[in-house]
């Protein structure tokens, strides 16, 4: 099975032609989606085929090449479609193909009845495949295909309703916010590409890495690689400063929003960190960079996720967040442990955004939180599976998001210092209180919607999907069980992605000398933490409401810049956008491209024209005027004659 | 200063001042006229040369028919009497005079100043034999018998020809 | 020969050109006509005077039958003459300019 990994990414492809070819034609809705949904769930299976038999396999022997056919070949630059299929690259194709056919299957309940189901699928379809082309690439420019591949996926599934409004502008101008945003990280990958090559001589994983060790770099062109492959991460996953796009990636459907913006794409920068785990293994002024962006971005999502009211803004916050606590943990070296809440927190958040994505369709497109309430009892499943995604975010044990964040916490402590470890406790303590405030003021207390709208549990279709979600927050984290209960085996998911980071570890050369007394003590922390931020979330919401009106007024100042989201937005538009649009209007399409360029062009044309029509004269009809040029001719002739004499 | 010398001054005199003033009149008469002279004046430059047959003949056809029939035309057609020379087209006129003189510039260097391959100096006997009837027709019927002949149809075709475009037109 | 040959040489060419520049100038088409003749004259001279300072009877011969060329030519170019005349009334060349775009 491992040989046939590319029909992982060979199914989506098919049903991507299919319904982009057909798809108008085909009237009936299941088709499409079973079609769609098929695919994906054939390369699910498929997933699974390979990591069985990876399992069964020993561990030297678990990285395996499959060549599919030479893509270029110039000069010294060799690039082979090939796949790479380790541990690694299975876990995440698990996670994309498992939470990815979920959620196709979802959408076939959610995009009932729209005009454009066919092409949703298609675009889903088309995700799918360039993420797998992404996750299992064995060279930096198959991955680059599948970077750019998702972006534009991003980009269209974005800006799906497409003469649609989205606050004060239209859908279509948040996906090409989103799509510039990737692009301006992607130019940072593409230079470390470039430099990677320079310095290694190629682009494959295998090789380059191999190299890593052998040739003698100067420290600071590992620094420059890893900053600007950081670059690309920061644009792809949304962390400080190329995260404005992710908020306004919310104007796309909520089932885009659920895989592309929680659980897969974002995280492909996380990957491509932990991918090339040993260049920024040797570049350790880098990595310390890794960890306090992605620990300020944590803290910073958070606060602004404090005062959102809509449902979906306040999940993106939750989700950049949460690839800050990714990123914190990839920064001190704790790969695995970043990998491990890839994983949890794909569960959960797709499950959280399929859930809003239920209520929503039943308060019909309404997303105002504070226009809902007491939902619970209209809509028990979605309720109760969104408590388990929110418990299982807010880290209370024993659901997957514990295990996973305090992992990190852990680590952060242990490899890092305190200061990393105050900050992600802090945010995990604003996060169980936004969570709750979110669960509580939509699904618990009186009823705040109006008489028109009649609130219902979503179809069959909808609600399997959120129970095996559920089901993934809840247990999924067992897997990831540190080391200190499971016994000797260790943790079984850092275990396993053992040998992925082992040259990474060993450059690191991390000693901890924290005991597991320490460890004990930080968890019994966090779990206090976690319980304290939901007991204060229920007091406000639940018991006294008027704590939180109250407290906006009195720190009036603090609540209008969480609430405009630190007016970075408007910062950015006045430091950088408005000023390349006017130097663009009034320099570059103004002067350069109608002045100079349409001048040029136009300048030649009438200029053939003035000389064909002042050489036209030369025909005058009179006989003699050609005897004259005729004479004239001769004289030349002669000239020639007597000077070659 | 031989009598040849004082011959070949007068006539190539001749000659040039009637080629000159025949292009400058304005009547066309006039400029036939000139262009006759100018042709008597060549047929004494052929017999300084040694060539009777030549300069005969070239009384006799040129002077003698084909201007003569020049005249007819002119006669026949009345064109109107050209304005100064100078007056249309000014500019094109001065241009052609300049080309004029400067092709005349590069023959005369040509003329005095390149070295000829071969040298042409015979005797003045063997010039005089070579321009007597005797030798032209000799020469004429035998080794250039195909020439002669072409000339013949030639002049039948320019004669039917002629008539042809001359003629008004059938009834 | 005590006038040596490029004195011929040069009269014909200077009658070439004089012939050339007849052309090149004047407007009335029989004048033009006669200056060609005048140049096909200036060649006949050249002709002859080679034939006669090398001794040979076929420079002569050569302008015999230039001679009957050009008349051959000028009734054809006569009769040409008359025939536009008939039709434009005029043998002003710079009036007969229908060779042009």
């Amino acid at each position: 099975m491992i040989q046939l990994i590319y029909l992982t990414v060979l199914f989506p492809l098919i049903g991507f032609l299919i319904n982009g070819l057909f798809g108008s034609k085909i009237k009936n809705e299941k088709v499409i989606g079973i079609i769609g949904s098929g695919v994906i769930g054939l390369s699910f299976l498929v997933s699974v085929g390979a990591f069985i038999e990876t399992i069964g396999l020993p561990v030297e022997q678990r990285k395996n090449i499959v060549d599919l056919f030479t893509w270029l070949s110039v000069g010294g630059l060799n690039i082979h479609f090939a796949y790479q299929v380790d541990q690694l690259s299975l876990i995440m194709a698990l996670i994309v193909t498992g939470v990815g056919f979920v959620i196709h299957v979802y959408s076939i309940g959610y995009m009932h009845g729209d005009k454009s189901f066919w092409r949703f699928f298609t675009y889903l379809n088309l995700f799918i495949f360039t993420m797998m082309n992404l996750i299992l690439a064995d060279n930096f420019l198959l991955l680059f295909l599948g970077w750019e591949g998702v972006g534009l996926c991003s980009y269209l599934l974005i800006g799906f309703w497409y003469d649609r409004k989205f606050e004060k502008m239209t859908t279509s101008d948040a996906g090409k916010k989103a799509f510039v945003v990737n692009r301006i990280g992607d130019f940072g990958f593409l230079l470390g590409m470039f430099l990677i090559y320079m310095t290694f001589g190629s682009l494959n994983f295998g090789e380059v890495f191999g190299r890593v060790g052998a040739f003698n770099v100067d420290q600071s062109v590992f620094n420059f690689i890893a900053i600007f492959l950081f670059i690309g991460a920061t644009g792809k996953s949304a962390q400080i400063p190329l995260f404005v796009w992710l908020p306004d990636a919310m104007a796309g459907p909520t089932p885009v929003s659920a895989l592309i913006h929680a659980a897969t794409m974002v995280t492909a920068g996380v990957y491509m960190v932990a991918r090339c785990s040993l260049i920024f293994a040797s570049a350790p002024a880098i990595l310390t960079v890794i960890a306090i962006v992605g620990a300020v971005t944590a803290l910073f999502a958070a606060t602004i996720g404090l005062v959102q009211n809509d449902i979906k803004k306040v999940l993106a916050y939750s989700t950049v967040s949460q690839l800050g606590y990714m990123f914190l943990a990839l920064g001190v070296g704790a790969f695995s442990a970043g990998i491990f809440h890839v994983m949890t927190h794909a569960f959960f958040k797709a499950l959280l955004f399929l859930g809003a994505g239920s209520v929503i369709h039943s308060m019909h497109e309404d997303q105002d939180i504070q226009n809902y309430g007491g939902l619970r009892k209209k809509m028990p499943a979605t309720a109760l599976t969104f408590l388990v995604a929110s418990l299982a975010i807010s880290g209370i044990p024993p659901l997957s998001g514990f295990f996973s964040k305090d992992e990190i916490l852990w680590k952060s402590f242990a490899n890092g210092n305190v200061v990393y470890w105050a900050i992600g406790a802090f945010t995990a303590l604003l996060t169980a209180f936004y969570m709750f405030r979110l669960y509580f003021l939509t699904f618990e207390g009186n009823s705040r919607w109006g008489k028109d709208k009649r609130p219902h549990e979503s179809p069959k279709v909808m609600t399997v999907p959120l129970m095996i979600l559920a089901v993934l927050s809840a247990i999924g984290g067992f897997i990831g069980i540190p080391a200190l209960f499971s016994g000797e085996g260790g943790n079984v998911f850092e275990h396993w992605l053992e040998p992925i980071f082992k040259n990474a570890d060993a450059r690191l050369a991390l000693y901890s000398a924290h005991t597991h007394t320490d460890e004990i003590i930080l968890m019994v922390v966090s779990i206090i933490l976690a319980v304290g931020g939901i007991m204060i979330a229920r007091q406000i919401y639940m018991k006294k409401p008027n704590i939180a009106t109250s407290a906006a007024k009195k720190f009036k100042g603090i609540h209008k810049l969480l609430w405009n989201k630190y007016f970075v937005d408007e910062i950015y538009d006045a430091t950088v956008v408005t000023p390349i649009v006017k130097t663009s209007e009034s320099f570059l399409w103004k002067i350069t491209d109608a002045k100079i360029i349409d001048g040029v062009v136009n300048g030649v044309a009438s200029l053939v024209g003035s000389i064909s029509k002042n050489i036209r004269k030369i025909q005058t009809g009179v006989a003699q005027v050609y005897a004259l040029v005729m004479t004239l001719g001769i004289a030349i002739a002669l000239l020639w004659i007597i000077l070659s004499l | 200063m031989s009598l040849e010398t004082i011959l070949f001054i007068l006539f190539a005199a001749v000659g040039s001042i009637s080629a000159v003033l025949m292009i400058t009149r304005r009547s066309a008469v006039i400029s036939a006229l000139f262009l006759i002279l100018n042709f008597a004046a060549l047929a004494g430059l052929y017999l300084l040369l040694n060539a009777q047959f030549i300069a005969v003949v070239q009384v006799i056809v040129y002077a003698g028919a084909i201007m003569v029939l020049f005249l007819f035309v002119i006669m026949l057609l009345r064109p109107e009497n050209e304005r100064k020379f100078l007056r249309a087209n000014p500019k094109v006129k001065i241009f052609a005079l300049a080309i004029a003189g400067i092709i005349f510039i590069q023959l005369g260097y040509l003329i005095f100043f390149s070295h000829p391959s071969g040298n042409p100096s015979g005797t003045v006997a063997a010039s005089i034999k070579a321009g007597t009837i005797e030798e032209i027709g000799r020469q004429l019927f035998t080794n250039y018998i195909l020439p002669f002949e072409a000339a013949g149809f030639l002049l039948l075709a320019a004669t039917i020809g002629a008539l042809i475009l001359a003629k008004k037109k059938f009834e | 020969m005590q006038v040596p040959i490029e004195y011929y040489l040069i009269l014909s060419a200077f009658m070439f050109i004089v012939g050339v520049a007849g052309v090149l100038t004047r407007r009335n088409a029989i004048v033009v006509f006669m200056s060609v003749e005048l140049m096909l004259n200036s060649a006949n001279l050249t002709m002859v005077a080679f034939a006669s300072f090398m001794g040979s009877a076929v420079g002569q011969l050569f302008v015999f039958f230039v001679m009957t060329v050009a008349a051959a030519e000028a009734a054809v170019g006569l009769a040409i003459i008359i025939a536009m005349f008939r039709n434009k009334l005029t043998v002003n060349i710079d009036e007969i300019s229908i060779l042009k775009w």
